[in-house]
């Protein structure tokens, strides 16, 4: 791997990583989201700055170039990371649902009780 | 159950003690008054619940002015499946000895005059748990729908059909009447948000509930805006609903409850 291709993976995997540690650490994002962000940023950085390691992983999945398979993993990260909050949004819309239902609910209560 | 009997109702019209009538309503200040009013007309004894889907056009004042015994307001539009939701939930909370719910649209295009026969269809032999009011089954051509409509009713027909072995003519209707037990499954979080189509009646046909068809006339619009956008967002609704007919199937079935034992005096 060209060694321009390895400091631009170290750095970029380095600063996400201490992105979402500061994110965390000023409670902007909560502990439970940062984990799939923080396993992509060190798997990144990680396998930037050990080239051994990306080599054996490029010959496992049988790719040309080592630099495609660090982005292949890091989008594919992505895509978990898309999946993860899809399925939290249709939870929450559910929860939200719940919450408007059972306020509608209350108030025509509360308005019988009135009258 | 003896029937309680008011003064002023004739010997021997039927009374609608313990049915709730749910009307979803959704921006329709001018006409849902009349709806109310034809309900209870209709139905002596009904308990009327009238769900605002977030209108803010004075749609919930109207019920009430109308004489609607409970108006249940949602803070934002959620979508028909959801408003119908609220109503049984409140109609499963309030309502003693909750025999059955009925449900028509606040549009006028339902005649609550129809709702008898509804009601009729589920206690009257062969009995059904869920009867649907059926645009089509009178096979008279009296109301016609815009072409791509028509061909989503054919398309969820045979959907059903294929999946149940019910002929259904009208799935996507919401003139429908449910008996107490179908109310609580649905209200139990069954119900999709926006329109309950052929994936809720496979789902509830697969919950060991009985589904039959009763023909009714349908009136056009008298105005406002119709429910069901065209377009792209009509493709969008039968891409939704056949994929939730196909994960209904995959799904393991929610049984309805057994019947209680019979309580000991």
């Amino acid at each position: 791997m060209d060694p321009r291709n390895q400091v631009v993976a170290i750095v970029l995997g380095a600063s996400l990583v201490l992105a979402i540690l500061e994110l965390v650490r000023r409670r902007r994002l909560r502990e439970e989201y940062s984990v799939l962000w923080l396993v992509t940023g060190t798997v990144i950085a990680l396998l930037a700055a050990v080239p051994a390691l990306l080599r054996v992983l490029t010959r496992l999945v049988g790719a040309e170039f080592p630099v495609s398979v660090l982005f292949f993993f890091g989008l594919l990260f992505s895509l978990a990371i898309s999946l993860h909050f899809s399925v939290r949004i249709s939870r929450l819309q559910d929860q939200v649902k719940d919450l408007a239902q059972d306020l509608a609910l209350e108030r025509a209560d509360a308005r019988a009780g009135r009258s | 159950m003896p029937r309680r009997r008011e003064a002023g109702v004739e010997a021997g019209e039927r009374r609608y003690d313990g049915v709730a009538c749910v009307i979803p309503a959704f921006r329709e200040a001018e006409r849902v008054g009349a709806v109310v009013a034809a309900a209870r007309a209709a139905l002596p004894g009904v308990v009327v619940v009238v769900v605002d889907d977030g209108s803010r056009d004075g749609t919930a004042a109207a019920a009430r002015a109308a004489g609607a015994d409970a108006v249940c307001v949602l803070a934002f539009n959620l979508g028909y499946g959801a408003a119908l939701e609220t109503g049984y939930k409140w109609a499963v909370a309030h309502v003693d000895g909750l025999s059955a719910v009925v449900q028509c649209d606040a549009d006028g295009q339902h005649d609550p005059r129809q709702l008898r026969d509804l009601l009729a269809a589920l206690d009257e032999p062969p009995g059904a748990d869920l009867v649907i009011g059926s645009r089509f089954a009178a096979g008279d051509g009296h109301y016609r729908a815009p072409a791509a409509r028509r061909a989503g009713i054919r398309l969820f027909g045979r959907l059903v059909r294929a999946t149940t072995g019910l002929r259904l003519t009208d799935p996507t209707s919401g003139f429908q009447a449910l008996s107490a037990d179908v109310v609580a499954h649905l209200a139990g979080g069954s119900m999709p948000w926006d329109f309950p189509d052929a994936d809720l009646i496979i789902e509830l046909h697969r919950a060991g509930f009985r589904i039959a068809e009763v023909p009714v006339t349908m009136a056009p619009r008298a105005g406002g805006e119709s429910m069901h956008g065209g377009g792209v967002r009509a493709l969008w609704y039968a891409f939704k609903v056949t994929l939730s007919v196909g994960v209904t199937v995959l799904r393991r079935p929610r049984r309805r409850p057994p019947p209680p034992p019979p309580e000991e005096i």
